[in-house]
């Protein structure tokens, strides 16, 4: 039997700024084992809801995840309001879907600029950021922020785009498209990029529906499950299919995001068209009493939100299941019997976001 | 299979205009939309602190006795939720960021012109509490 090493990686390395920490047993150069432990930017989130009247508590919401915040806002709102029976204005929630959306094109370029990083394609690294900003400017010039959006509130939305605007902001996109298909190109086609990621850390259909991953980890397996189907804001009305990939391989969860940039463009199309007039929001009466589960679809897959409340302004527990946490277990699976040097790729392929894993 | 895809790209950045800003040259303009800070215009303010009990961050002040009107600019995470509480209009966000400061905990106090009548307050606040 070979010698075994144990070597740390992280919670502090550059291919991730994310501060997970795992213990990679080796044999010679194949991982063996993966031990990962999470827990060093733990913030209390969910107890502040003692603290923070249902209203409030929209903005800590928010701030439990960088990138995608507005739809943890969004899935917040969402389940008071149905534990309130409140029915938010048809407007409101497409203008939640076309954020969402807005929020996960920015999440997956994002996301490929550091895929790109971490298999050392620096300059594709900067073009996908370079492209992502045009996106984070539309944001801004609508919402008034980055990534803290801050426009979801119980009740509908704090803001509303004028139609000439989001038919100007469709107009970009559309125009911004061609730039992003250009790019990603080179992540489907590019031999270099292939030779790192086609066939790297397989995950059968099999083992993904069994470890329970979600988002792009569970569709590059070939499972069609999106929790958008659910058809929760303005998604009943609107024409998609969960995008799905069969080989299971880093280069099919690449390719699912990929395809899941241009399907979040043609919703944004479709909601712009089918958009109605009306008001963004109604009043809040009363407190919620009652608890109740949501399942929303984030750029990294489902997160689920629990609330309850016992007809006090505070509520009693707001629980989150974040899409990361639910995919730590497939990531600990892939890297068994991969080589060192594959381990950030791989890592990274379930698109970690452990500030928000430990809110 | 390919190995030329990026030139296209590569071309494009070679001839084309730099994506970044030259910034201290060029300097970025904003949004009007962008939230950068709230700005506090004191003529109106009844010092009803209506904004000190909603801020999320716990970043505003208010000071009946004293007639000031503090902001902690550290704190305040400009979610731009005063503003919109507020009865009178009298803070807006604007777009332009907050001045770099040395001191992490440095306050910055107005005053307002206001002078609260003697008997009066104490009911339109409980007035707001309950409500």
């Amino acid at each position: 039997m070979p010698n075994r090493t144990i070597i740390p990686f992280g919670p502090q390395h550059p291919v991730l700024p994310e501060p997970i920490h795992l213990d990679l047993v080796l044999e010679d150069e194949k991982v063996v084992e993966a031990l990962p432990s999470i827990g060093f930017v733990h913030r209390g989130l969910e107890k502040l809801v003692e603290k923070r009247d249902f209203l409030e508590y929209v903005f800590v919401a928010e701030r439990i995840c960088g990138i995608c915040s507005f739809i943890h806002g969004m899935a917040y709102s969402q389940t008071v309001e149905e534990i309130m029976n409140i029915e938010i204005p048809e407007r409101a929630s497409y203008l939640r879907t076309i954020w969402g959306e807005y929020s996960r094109i920015h999440s997956h370029l994002l996301w490929l600029g550091l895929m790109a990083d971490a298999f050392g394609f620096e300059s594709l690294f900067m073009h996908s950021w370079r492209i992502r900003e045009t996106i984070l400017d539309m944001i801004e010039e609508t919402t008034g922020g980055r990534v803290i959006f801050g426009t979801c509130k119980v009740g509908g939305v704090r803001k509303d785009i004028s139609n000439d605007t989001l038919q100007g902001m469709v107009r970009k996109t559309l125009e911004l498209e061609k730039e992003i298909r250009e790019i990603t190109e080179i992540f489907i086609k590019d031999f270099t990029v292939q030779k790192r990621l086609v066939g790297a850390g397989v995950l059968t259909k099999e083992e993904a529906y069994t470890l329970g991953t979600v988002g792009p980890t569970l569709r590059g397996s070939g499972v069609a499950q999106d929790a958008r189907t659910l058809g929760y804001a303005a998604f009943k009305d609107l024409d998609f299919e969960p995008i799905v990939e069969k080989d299971g391989d880093s280069y099919a969860r690449c390719v699912v995001r990929i395809r899941e940039i241009f399907q979040s463009i043609d919703l944004i199309k479709q909601a712009a068209a089918k958009i109605p007039d009306g008001p963004i929001d109604v009043k809040v009466k009363g407190n919620p009493e009652g608890e109740f589960f949501t399942r929303i679809e984030q750029p990294r897959g489902e997160a689920i939100y629990y609330i309850k409340g016992s007809n006090s302004k505070y509520l009693d527990r707001v629980r989150v299941r974040t899409p990361t946490f639910a995919n730590i277990p497939a990531m600990v699976k892939t890297l068994q019997g991969c080589d060192l040097a594959d381990v950030p790729v791989l890592l990274l392929t379930i698109d970690p976001c452990i500030s928000c894993t430990e809110r | 299979m390919s190995v030329l895809h990026f030139s296209k790209t590569v071309l494009k950045s070679l001839f084309g205009k730099p994506a970044t800003l030259m910034y201290p040259v060029q300097v970025r303009e904003y949004s009007d939309n962008t939230r950068g800070q709230i700005h506090f215009n004191g003529d109106d303010c009844i010092l009803c602190g209506l904004c000190q009990k909603k801020c999320p961050a716990g970043a505003i002040k208010v000071s009946r006795d004293e007639q000031k009107w503090e902001i902690n600019r550290f704190r305040c995470i400009a979610c731009n939720y005063c503003s919109e509480v507020c009865p009178k209009k009298c803070l807006e966000m604007v777009n332009k960021y907050v001045t770099p400061r040395i001191a992490p905990d440095s306050v910055e106090t107005f005053t307002s012109p206001y002078v609260p009548p003697s008997k009066k307050p104490a009911a339109e606040k409980g007035k707001t509490i309950s409500a």
